[in-house]
């Protein structure tokens, strides 16, 4: 094997993995706080009142940042599944699984604050616009794999069938994105872009994309987090978990 | 102050958004870490119960 695949390798191996993100979710879970609050301080304080919005606008710091994390998560949620019925690899299996609860953690975020947003705004708490109604369905598919893996009583089962739906779910992940191209909504259009100018003047985009930074290093803390719990839980058989349990050993060489 | 807090008179909105942010977060931080205490605990109650038996057979 060349080094890469060596490194893999330890790198996947669950006493490793468990090892690794121990010392990594406080630094990372740390990151995310110090990050978002200062984002947060410079969209609710430093950034000014919008023109037509006043400041009901500032809903868009949290509401963007959890909308991009709910399509995020689901991105690497459906990969992770992918590797794990291809390859058979428990890691993916376990991070597929431990990415669909932290998912439908920022979509209902996303849902719940758009729709307060959408009150004061549109006039209406709820319409059954396409960029409203796809995302419900995102919550439906993260619910659904969450059901399927806890109905399941053999874990490892379990998982293969839950990162199946996960993975044909994964048609609904351009659906959001693209909605409000494809449909006429009342949802607004993209703001942010990637490729080209935003429309969005940068008092205001700053905030905003250091909330989407700190929103993205939290959900791995959180997967992370999910993750080596579930490893212990699977491998509660093996050497290392028993070490790990009763607080002998380095558990690492 | 109370201007910050009033946001225009859309406050309730904008502090609600923040707050369930916050909460549904906080919960999301919570709940493997008493998970993984309640698997530790079960696997230390199973290990012990083994020892247990180990040293009753011998």
């Amino acid at each position: 094997m060349n080094t890469l695949t060596l490194w893999f390798h330890k790198f996947g191996s669950p006493p490793t993995f468990h090892w690794l993100t121990g010392r990594l979710t406080p630094w990372l879970f740390a990151a995310a706080l110090i990050i978002g609050a200062v984002g947060l301080y410079g969209g609710l304080v430093l950034a000014p009142a919008d023109y037509q919005q006043s400041d009901a606008y500032r809903i868009i710091f949290i509401h963007v940042p959890c909308a991009w994390m709910s399509l995020f998560a689901y991105f690497f949620m459906a990969a992770n599944a992918f590797i794990a019925l291809v390859w058979r690899i428990k890691i993916s299996e376990i991070l597929a699984m431990a990415s669909a609860p932290v998912g439908a953690f920022f979509t209902a975020i996303t849902l719940a604050t758009g729709s307060i947003w959408g009150k004061p705004m549109w006039g209406t708490w709820w319409t059954w616009d396409a960029r409203l109604t796809s995302e419900l369905v995102l919550l439906f598919l993260y619910l659904g794999v969450i059901g399927l893996y806890n109905a399941i009583e053999d874990r490892r089962q379990a998982a293969r069938a839950a990162a199946f739906l996960a993975l044909i779910g994964i048609v609904n992940v351009p659906i959001v994105h693209f909605s409000v191209n494809w449909w006429n909504t009342l949802h607004q259009g993209t703001t942010v872009r990637l490729i080209g100018p935003s429309r969005i003047d940068s008092s205001m985009l700053w905030p905003l994309l250091l909330v989407a930074l700190a929103t993205h290093i939290w959900f791995f803390a959180s997967v992370f987090a999910r993750a080596r719990v579930s490893l212990v839980e699977l491998e509660g058989g093996k050497e290392w978990a028993r070490k790990v349990a009763l607080g002998t050993g380095g558990q690492h060489d | 102050m109370t201007d910050f807090l009033a946001m225009g008179g859309y406050g309730a909105y904008v502090w609600s958004s923040y707050a369930i942010f916050v909460i549904a977060l906080l919960i999301d931080f919570l709940s493997p870490r008493l998970r993984y205490r309640r698997v530790i605990a079960d696997l230390r109650g199973r290990l012990k119960r083994q020892q247990s038996r180990q040293e009753k057979s011998t």
